[in-house]
């Protein structure tokens, strides 16, 4: 057994295995903390931003942050739950996201979130942008419109021998994923679907599965995102 | 094509590490990089394609399809525009026939916007074919634009050279230093090498306790303890410890490491040397701009001649067992690189992302190995504090700022140009020496820094008031400061961001469509609020110093000149939605020949 350490959520007395991430550490114990990008187990990418918790007055990602002896985080706070669905109502407007088209609808954890933050209208004005669906893979659609530039392809997507399938192209606003031709062209379906399901929006599609789960049965058409977690304690 | 990148390939042992110098040489030798070379670089180096298109689109410079000839990078900054950068934009789309981010039908001349390159001094500026031209007119573009279309070569394209070393057979530039102040530092006499002599009978420990006690600070703008980076960086494991000089300066309006560069780079040598000898370091790298190479050659001769006269290279100056050596890293245009471990993410080959800490460059740094990145003006200043001592270093400056400022001044005064002052000046008597007159504002460190006004100028340089890392733009009353500098510096952000922190891509561009809705006379009283409420948003919740500074032209902006923003507001109507929807359709009802009816 290796060494538990005591630390606060909200104080909320919590336990971690020294070494765990914040965001880790509270699932752990049963506090939601949102997040876009975090897959567990996976090198954290600290771009979403969602995670933010405040941690000793300053704001800290808790997916990048270990979580220390003693520490004092604050999760459940008006200042950073706006952020947090700010974020949310960024990623609303930089990019095109209609639910009732989508093919993720129900499955989708940022149109969750949206949910359980309640967003109603966001406070940014609607962008438009003009994006691109690349349905040149065999196997998968890329629907730009719909992703949020997440990582979580390009950092548990790789081939037979190690390399990336998944790519940033591009930077700033203009940054998008990229998926290797050659190596995505022989992707097996269950490959795709893992593609899909890795997926936290509707930026890939597995072709031809894309309501295989009728709307309405799907993950978050009943309980809220998060309710897993908090269920658990 | 497949034998030149071969060769290039070679020449960096297959090491993928090095993809950006491969990706340099190959834009330098086939004039851009071609899919068939991506598809090489890929196969060789055992990467996906994706990952050296993910390097290769990540940087400016770099392009997948030709950009001419002649490719001709205009400066597009502040400084520039105010400078006279409008006319010489469309004086060249005039002599070559062709937009910006187009090249022309023969295909012989490119002509691309490009963000500060270093010349704030002498704007407008622009790079061609890695040859600077300077003070650009619309004739003299008129001239320039002959030569190319003769086929003339770039060096051969001027002969007006510019001070001291840029007239030098390596570099041949007609850039010029304008050095207006020589402080105690910096510019102090030496003699070469005496510093690394005085080091070597000192322990490492000593060393790092010496640059402790002189309380040097960061001079890239963070303003982090030096002796205390040092000193995590030596407690750290790990196999091997690096030094890196961050040299890509590219925060608008700042250009004093390039004076040091050509004038004194020996010093900077020397201070990455000491560096070495305090971290038990092998190898430095020399992360440099792209901007920048012009520098190239006369930097590495320079280099060469140290490893020559035993001061890099092996038991150096007499010292068994003190090795160290230093090789150039080019960047490729990207503003991020200048935020450390994006620097060593680029050094390393990859996108210039910034990375999440913990953990800390001293910790896992370049090659996951503890490193230090200090900025060229720190390592210069390290040099002299170990030749004369922390205590002389500290009677310069104020209590938390010891030392002198190196400060690169442009835009509306008489004498612009690098001045090495005391910290402490207070901002008046900068403006005063600099011949600044009929000043609206003062942009004191960059847009990532402050906008200030009058009521500010009583106030000092140095980190317990107004810090910077070196550049200071001077805003005549003539200038619309919402439009033609806050803007322009919202707009270089948006373009500089890498976008991975959602509030870093997105806000910056929200931020500048609110500011946009302000300036078109849409604005409403609550569009204000809204817009501070939002910058503040920015300021905590992204990852690197670039997101979490990018709101400051506005934040800042809006809080020193209220008054500006509130002019424009219309304060009669509580709500305009800023669309205009006869703009919205004119184009389709153009293309269907059609008046709209609204």
């Amino acid at each position: 057994m290796s060494e538990k350490i005591k630390f606060t959520i909200d104080d909320k007395e919590c336990f971690a295995e020294k070494g765990q991430n914040v965001l880790d550490a509270a699932t752990d114990n049963g506090i939601f903390i949102p997040a876009l990008c975090h897959i567990r187990g996976v090198k954290p990418a600290g771009a979403c931003r969602l995670c933010n918790v405040k941690i000793a007055g300053r704001l800290m990602t808790a997916c990048t942050t270990p979580v220390e002896s003693g520490m004092e985080i604050e999760n459940d706070i008006p200042e950073i739950q706006d952020l947090r669905l700010a974020i949310i109502e960024m990623l609303f407007v930089e990019g095109n996201h209609f639910c009732p088209a989508c093919e993720k609808s129900g499955n989708c954890e940022l149109q969750a979130l949206a949910y359980r933050y309640q967003m109603m209208v966001p406070r940014f004005p609607y962008e438009f942008p003009v994006k691109e669906i690349d349905a040149s893979c065999p196997k998968l659609i890329i629907d730009h419109n719909r992703c949020i530039l997440c990582k979580r392809c390009i950092r548990s997507f790789k081939d037979e021998n190690g390399k990336n399938i998944f790519a940033f192209k591009k930077r700033g606003h203009k940054l998008q994923i990229n998926i290797d031709e050659k190596l995505s062209a022989n992707l097996s379906d269950e490959m795709a679907q893992k593609a899909m399901d890795i997926c936290p929006v509707g930026a890939i599609i597995h072709k031809g599965k894309g309501f295989d789960e009728p709307i309405g049965t799907r993950k978050y058409d009943k309980v809220p995102i998060g309710s897993d977690i908090e269920s658990v304690v | 094509m497949r034998n030149i990148v071969n060769k290039i390939i070679k020449k960096y042992k297959n090491d993928k590490t090095r993809l950006m110098d491969i990706l340099i040489d190959t834009q330098s030798e086939i004039g851009f990089i071609p899919d068939e070379a991506v598809e090489e670089i890929a196969q060789i180096l055992n990467l996906s394609k994706v990952d050296v298109v993910q390097t290769l689109t990540f940087y400016h410079f770099f392009s997948q399809k030709p950009i001419g000839e002649y490719a001709v990078y205009l400066n597009n900054s502040v400084v520039a525009n105010m400078m006279g950068r409008v006319e010489v934009a469309k004086a060249f789309e005039e002599e070559v026939g062709c937009g910006f981010d187009n090249v022309s039908e023969d295909g012989k001349i490119g002509l691309y916007n490009t963000a500060c390159i270093g010349m704030s001094d002498q704007e407008p500026a622009a790079i061609i074919n890695g040859t600077v031209f300077t003070k650009l007119t619309p004739n003299k573009v008129k001239d320039i634009v002959a030569d190319m279309r003769a086929g003339k070569n770039v060096k051969e394209m001027f002969d007006n050279y510019g001070d001291s070393e840029n007239n030098s057979e390596l570099i041949k530039s007609m850039v010029t230093n304008n050095i207006m102040k020589r402080g105690e530092v910096l510019f102090s006499d030496y003699e070469h090498g005496s510093a690394l002599k005085k080091v070597i009978t000192m322990t490492p420990e000593e060393v790092i306790e010496e640059i402790k006690d002189s309380y040097l600070r960061g001079r890239g703008g963070a303003g982090f303890p030096t002796g205390l980076k040092w000193d995590f960086c030596r407690q750290s494991e790990g196999e091997i410890r690096y030094v890196m000089c961050n040299a890509d300066e590219g925060e608008p309006g700042t250009f004093k490491e390039r004076v040091i560069l050509t004038e004194f780079p020996k010093l900077l040598f020397e201070g990455m040397a000491i560096a070495g000898y305090a971290l038990d370091a092998k190898e430095g790298v020399l992360y440099l701009r792209s901007e920048y190479t012009y520098l190239k050659n006369y930097l590495e001769n320079i280099i060469q001649e140290l490893r020559e006269t035993n001061q890099l290279g092996e038991n150096i100056a007499g010292k068994e067992g003190f090795n160290f050596d230093i090789r150039i890293q080019f960047g490729a245009g990207a503003y991020v690189c200048g935020e450390e471990s994006a620097l060593i993410e680029s050094a390393e080959g990859k996108r210039g992302e910034p990375r999440n800490r913990p953990p800390f460059p001293v910790q896992k740094g370049y090659m996951q190995q503890p490193t230090v990145v200090n900025n060229v003006e720190t390592l210069c200043n390290v040099v002299k504090i170990m030749l004369n001592g922390a205590d002389w270093y500290t009677m310069m400056g104020t209590r938390e700022s010891s030392g002198t400022k190196l400060i690169s001044v442009s835009g509306d005064c008489k004498y612009p140009g690098v001045y090495e002052v005391e910290w402490g000046l207070r901002i008046r008597d900068m403006l005063e020496m600099v011949g600044a007159e009929d000043i609206q504002a003062v942009q004191v460190g960059g847009p990532s820094g402050s906008c200030i006004g009058k009521r500010s100028f009583k106030r000092t340089i140095c980190y317990e008031d107004f810090p910077t890392g070196g550049s200071m733009m001077v805003i005549g009353n003539k200038r619309n400061l919402l439009n033609d500098v806050v803007k322009n510096f919202m707009e270089f952000f948006i373009e500089e961001s890498c976008g991975s922190c959602v509030p870093c891509r997105a806000l910056t561009v929200i931020l500048k469509n609110k500011l946009e809705k302000i300036l078109y006379g849409n604005g409403v009283t609550n569009d204000l609020a809204e817009l501070e409420k939002w910058c503040n948003m920015m300021k905590e919740s992204n990852r690197c110093g670039l997101g979490q500074t990018a709101a400051n032209p506005i934040l800042t902006s809006l809080k020193n000149f209220r008054e500006k923003y509130e002019e424009l507001i219309n304060k009669d109507i509580e709500f305009d939605s800023g669309f205009d929807l006869s703009a919205a359709v004119a184009e389709s009802c153009e293309a269907v020949d059609r008046i709209p009816n609204l």
